[in-house]
C-alpha cells in the first residue's frame, strides 16, 4: 500500500512537472507592450496573461461511456462499463479509465478496475500515457501502467499498455477500433482486444503468453454524436494455461454473447 | 417608396423612419412590419450597452449577449474624418470589449484586450474615441472570449467626405452570421473531444460503392487508403456547420425571411458583412448579376459576377439592378453546404422568395494538400498529377490507381529528402521551407503550395455561373505605397485537426513569447502558407495590406483573405500605424484555440529587442527561396508508438 501511495505522489508530480515551463514563461519579459504606456502595466499585465492563456491553453475536458453495456452469454450476464474522462490541455491530460464487470445475477463484481494516468501528446496522434491501475475485483492489486494510445494510420483507433503488477507480474492489453460509416450517423464498429501476460498467475487464472481474445462488432446510431444506443455481437476467447485454468476450474473458455448498449459522452 | 439613402443620409436611423415598429428589435419585426434593415445609429457620439438579451430565431427563444439589444448591434453610421466618440458600458457579468473591424484607429483604440487595451470590466463605461481617414463598410464586434459567437457583433458605414464614386439609388446592409442555441464554449469543447461532432457530411459506406461503380472498386480504394493513411477526412470543410447552426442575414434564418424592397430598374447597393463566427458563404441572388464596387470597406474597379465566397471578417459591397417585379432569394450558402440563409429582395414587403435546393457538398482534392503538383520532377508524386486541379466537386473523378494511394500516404518519410533536393536545382517555385517546429500540433505540412488567387473557392469552381476570384480584384484608386518591399516574413497556417489545435508555425499564442516585429516606415511582404485542409480568413488589426494578386499599381487593399487549402499567398504591408496589433485567423474557434499572433509597429529610432529564446514565429532572416527542406523539423508521423 505504502508503494501505491509513492506511485500516486510520483503520478502527480509528473503532472506538476509539466506546468513548469508555462511558470517560467511568467517570468519572461514581456512579449509586447507598448499599451502599458497608455493604461498602465497593471492593467494590461491581467488581461495581456489572459488573452495569451484563452488562446491555446484552455483546459478542457471529457466524459465518456465508451461502452455501458448488457452483454447476453449463454449462462450468464455481465453488466459493464467501459469508461473514459479526461481533463487538461492539448499536450498534457489526466487522463482517467475504468472497466467494470457486474454480475446482476449473482450481484457481485467480477471485475473492477481505474486507472489514473498522465497523458502526453508525443505527435499528432499519440499520447503517451504513464500511471496507475488499481484493481479492487478480482482481488487487490495496484499496477503500475505505460503505455501509447492514439489514431494509426488508416483511422484504427489503438491503445496499448503494459503492466506491472505490485507482485511483480508483467501483462498488457492491446485493443484495436475501427468505425465504418453506414450513414451519416449508422456506424458499425468492430473492436478487438488482445490481453498477454509474461508469466503464469494462478490466482487469477492467467497463463502465460497469449491470454485472452475478446472481439465485438457493435452498430450504433448516434441520435447526438454524444449519445449513442447500439447493439452488438461480442465472442471472447481465453487461450492455452489461461483456457486450462478456467476449465479446471468448470467455466468456459470461449463464448459469445448479444450485447446492447450506450455510448455517451460529455 | 422613400429612398432609403436619403432617409440616412438626413441623418434619420432607418429605425426611427419606421416608425413603432422600430422600437422593436430587429428580429421581432417582420417584413410586413416594414423591417427593411437594421436599427441605425448615426451621428458622431453613441452610447453602446453590451448585455444579454432574448431573442427568437427560426422561432425558437434563445438568450444572445450583444449591443443594444438587437442581433445583430445597431448599424453605425458616420462621415469621414469625422471626431468618433463612443461610450460602451458593459452590463454583463463578464469582461467585454468591441474591435472595430478594418478602421485606422490609433492602437490602443483597437480593443483587443491584453494587446491594445485592458478590456472593459463589468459595470464600467469605455470610451473610445477616434477619427479615421477612410469610407466604406466594415463591422465591430466584441474581442472578448467567444462573445461574437453569441451575437456581440454589428455593422459600421462611413460615408465618404467627398462624393462617393459608386452611383447607386437605394441601399442594404447585409450581415451574414451564424447563430448556435448551444453554448460557444460547449461548442469548442465538443470540438476538442471529437473535432467530427459537428460534421455529418462524411463520405459513408454508400458513397464508397456509389465512387466503386463509377471509377473501379481499386480506385475507389485506393482513394480511401490516400486519405485513410494520413488520417484525414476530405470532406472536412467546415468545424461547426449547420448541425447546430441557423444561418443568419441581418438576424433573420431563411424562416424569418428577411426583406429588402425595391423598384424595378434601380440600382441598389448591398453592403455585405460576414460576421460570423466560423462560416465562410457562398453568396449569390440567383438570376441577378452582382456587380462589385468595393472589398474590405476600399473601393475597387467594379468587376461583374455571379457569386463570390466570402470569409469571415471579409467586406464586399456590390450594386445589383433588379429589373423584374419579382422576388429575388439572397442566398448565404455554407462553404459545406451544411445550411444556408435564405432573405428576400422583392418589389413589395412581405414576399418571399424561392429558396433553392443546397448544391451537393464539396470534396477536397490533392491540391488541398498541396500535393497536386507532379509537374516538379518529383517521381513519386507523377502518379498523383493524374488527378488533376478539376475535381474538387467530386470525388468520382480521382482517377489515380491504388500506387498512388500508397504513395501518397508514405511521402512524408520522402519530402525531407525531395525538397533539399529540390533546392539544389533551384526549382522553388512551389517547395516551401517549414522552419517552424512540429509536434503534436502539426499534423501536415504543405509540401507544394500554390497560389490560388485566381480560384474561386472550395466548392465553386464547376458552377455554371461566373464566380469572383482574388485575382478579379484591382483597387480603384493607386495604391498609395508602391515601393518594393525591404524585406519578407514567412508565416505557416498550421493545424492538427485531429486534436482541434491551431497556430502559426507550429506555435499556439499560448506559447508565444514575442509578437511579430515591424520598424516604422518599413514595408514588409508577408508569406502565408497553408499547410492545413481549410481555409482561413486571416485578419491583420489597423492596416490594410496590398494583396499581391498580380494587379500592379493597383492591388486589392484588404483587412482580411483567406488562404486556401494548400495554398500560398502573399501580401505586402506598410508599417505605418505604430502599435500593437492582432493578427488572426477570424474563424473563431481557430483563434481561440491558438492561431493568433500579435504584429507590432515600433516606432522610428526604439531598439528593437533581440529575440528571446523559442521564438520562432519569425523567418525574417531566412531568404524566401533556396533553403527549404534542410530545416525539416521532425514530423512523426507514425505516433513513434513501439
Amino acid at each position: 500500500m505504502k508503494q501505491a501511495v509513492t506511485l500516486r505522489a510520483l503520478a502527480l508530480a509528473m503532472g506538476a512537472l509539466s506546468l513548469i515551463p508555462a511558470a517560467l514563461a511568467e517570468e519572461d519579459e514581456k512579449p509586447w507592450s507598448m499599451a502599458d504606456e497608455v493604461w498602465g502595466e497593471a492593467a494590461m499585465n491581467a488581461s495581456r496573461k489572459a488573452v495569451v492563456d484563452n488562446h491555446g491553453g484552455t483546459p478542457t475536458s471529457y466524459f465518456q461511456a465508451e461502452r455501458f453495456e448488457l452483454q447476453a452469454f449463454d449462462d450468464e450476464d455481465v453488466l459493464l462499463l467501459d469508461g473514459n474522462a479526461w481533463f487538461g490541455n492539448d499536450e498534457n491530460k489526466l487522463w482517467l479509465k475504468t472497466e467494470l464487470e457486474y454480475l446482476p445475477d449473482e450481484g457481485e463484481f467480477e471485475e473492477a478496475e481505474v486507472q489514473a494516468l498522465w497523458s502526453h501528446a508525443i505527435s499528432p496522434y499519440f499520447d503517451f500515457q504513464a500511471g496507475l491501475r488499481q484493481d479492487f475485483e478480482p482481488e487487490g492489486r495496484t499496477h503500475l501502467v505505460a503505455g501509447f494510445q492514439g489514431l494509426a494510420p488508416y483511422l484504427f483507433e489503438t491503445d496499448t499498455a503494459a503492466f506491472l503488477s505490485d507482485d511483480g507480474d508483467l501483462t498488457a492489453r492491446a485493443e484495436v477500433e475501427y468505425e465504418l460509416l453506414l450513414s451519416q450517423r449508422l456506424i458499425l464498429q468492430p473492436r478487438a482486444e488482445l490481453g498477454f501476460s509474461a508469466q503464469d498467475i494462478p490466482e487469477l487464472e492467467t497463463g502465460s503468453g497469449v491470454t485472452s481474445l475478446d472481439a465485438g462488432l457493435r452498430l450504433r446510431y448516434e441520435i447526438k454524436r454524444e449519445f449513442a444506443p447500439y447493439i452488438g455481437v461480442e465472442w471472447q476467447k481465453r487461450f492455452g494455461d489461461t483456457a486450462d485454468y478456467i476449465e479446471a476450474a468448470g467455466g468456459a473458455s470461449e463464448g459469445t454473447a448479444f450485447v446492447i448498449g450506450l455510448r455517451a459522452w460529455y | 417608396m422613400f429612398n432609403r439613402r436619403h432617409v440616412l443620409r438626413a441623418g434619420f436611423g432607418g429605425a426611427a423612419a419606421l416608425g413603432a415598429a422600430g422600437l422593436l428589435p430587429a428580429w421581432a419585426r417582420t417584413a410586413s412590419d416594414g423591417n427593411l434593415g437594421l436599427p441605425t445609429l448615426t451621428g458622431t457620439t453613441f452610447n453602446l450597452d453590451v448585455g444579454e438579451f432574448p431573442v427568437r430565431i427560426g422561432g425558437k427563444a434563445g438568450r444572445a449577449v450583444g449591443v443594444n439589444g438587437t442581433l445583430p448591434a445597431p448599424l453605425l453610421r458616420f462621415r469621414e474624418g469625422e471626431e468618433i466618440t463612443l461610450n460602451v458600458t458593459n452590463r454583463l457579468k463578464s469582461d467585454t470589449s468591441i474591435h472595430w473591424h478594418g478602421l485606422l484607429v490609433p492602437f490602443h483604440m483597437d480593443g483587443v484586450p491584453g494587446v491594445s487595451f485592458p478590456g472593459i470590466a463589468p459595470g464600467e463605461t469605455f470610451r473610445y474615441k477616434f477619427a479615421v481617414p477612410q469610407s466604406g463598410t466594415y463591422w465591430y464586434h466584441s474581442h472578448s472570449g467567444l462573445q461574437e459567437q453569441q451575437g456581440h457583433y454589428g455593422p459600421l458605414v462611413i460615408d465618404p467626405a467627398g462624393t462617393d464614386p459608386v452611383d447607386y439609388d437605394r441601399e442594404y446592409v447585409l450581415v451574414l452570421s451564424d447563430w448556435s442555441f448551444e453554448s460557444p464554449y460547449r461548442i469548442f469543447d465538443k470540438l476538442k473531444a471529437s473535432a467530427e461532432t459537428y460534421n455529418f457530411n462524411q463520405r459513408t459506406l454508400g458513397d464508397f460503392f456509389a465512387d466503386a461503380g463509377k471509377d473501379g472498386f481499386d480506385a475507389a480504394l485506393a482513394d480511401r487508403a490516400m486519405w485513410g493513411g494520413m488520417r484525414m477526412s476530405p470532406r472536412d470543410l467546415a468545424d461547426v456547420t449547420g448541425a447546430t447552426y441557423t444561418y443568419l442575414i441581418n438576424g433573420h434564418s431563411t424562416r424569418d425571411n428577411w426583406n429588402g424592397i425595391f423598384r424595378p430598374g434601380e440600382r441598389v447597393r448591398l453592403r455585405i458583412i460576414n460576421a460570423s463566427a466560423m462560416t465562410i458563404f457562398n453568396f449569390r441572388l440567383p438570376g441577378l448579376p452582382m456587380t462589385v464596387v468595393a472589398s474590405d470597406g476600399l473601393n475597387v474597379q467594379p468587376v461583374e459576377t455571379d457569386e463570390f465566397q466570402i470569409g469571415v471578417a471579409e467586406t464586399y459591397d456590390v450594386i445589383v439592378q433588379p429589373d423584374a417585379e419579382k422576388a429575388y432569394a439572397v442566398v448565404a450558402e455554407s462553404i459545406d453546404r451544411s445550411g444556408q440563409a435564405v432573405a428576400t429582395l422583392g418589389p413589395r414587403p412581405g414576399m418571399r422568395a424561392e429558396a433553392p435546393a443546397m448544391r451537393p457538398v464539396p470534396t477536397l482534392t490533392m491540391k488541398d494538400m498541396a500535393m497536386d503538383h507532379g509537374s516538379h520532377g518529383m517521381s513519386e508524386m507523377e502518379p498523383a498529377a493524374g488527378a488533376d486541379a478539376d475535381m474538387s466537386q467530386s470525388s468520382h473523378q480521382m482517377g489515380h490507381d491504388a500506387h498512388a494511394g500508397h504513395d501518397m500516404a508514405g511521402m512524408h518519410h520522402e519530402m525531407g529528402h525531395d525538397m533539399s533536393g529540390m533546392s539544389d536545382r533551384g526549382t522553388m517555385d512551389a517547395a516551401v521551407s517549414h522552419d517552424h517546429p512540429g509536434g503534436p500540433g502539426v499534423a501536415n505540412m504543405a509540401m507544394m503550395p500554390v497560389s490560388r488567387l485566381d480560384e474561386p473557392g472550395l466548392g465553386l469552381d464547376n458552377v455554371d455561373h461566373r464566380v469572383l476570384t482574388y485575382a478579379d480584384l484591382r483597387a480603384l484608386e493607386r495604391n498609395p505605397d508602391r515601393r518594393p518591399p525591404d524585406r519578407e516574413i514567412e508565416l505557416h497556417l498550421t493545424s492538427n485537426m485531429h486534436r482541434y489545435m491551431w497556430s502559426f508555425d507550429g506555435v499556439k499564442f499560448s506559447e508565444v513569447t514575442d509578437s511579430i516585429h515591424l520598424k516604422e516606415g518599413e514595408r514588409v511582404r508577408f508569406k502565408l502558407v497553408n499547410d492545413t485542409m481549410m481555409p482561413h480568413p486571416i485578419h491583420l488589426h489597423g492596416m490594410f495590406f496590398d494583396l499581391e494578386n498580380g494587379g500592379g499599381d493597383h492591388l486589392p487593399r484588404k483587412h482580411t483573405v483567406i488562404v486556401k487549402p494548400g495554398e500560398k499567398l502573399a501580401w505586402i504591408v506598410s508599417a505605418e500605424h505604430v502599435g500593437d496589433w492582432a493578427f488572426h485567423c477570424h474563424l473563431l474557434y481557430h483563434m481561440h484555440a491558438g492561431m493568433m499572433r500579435v504584429v507590432s509597429i515600433l516606432p522610428q529610432g526604439a531598439a528593437d529587442q533581440t529575440p528571446h529564446e523559442g521564438h520562432h514565429d519569425m523567418s525574417m532572416d531566412a531568404p524566401m527561396s533556396g533553403e527549404a527542406g534542410s530545416d525539416m523539423p521532425h514530423h512523426d508521423n507514425h505516433g513513434g508508438h513501439h
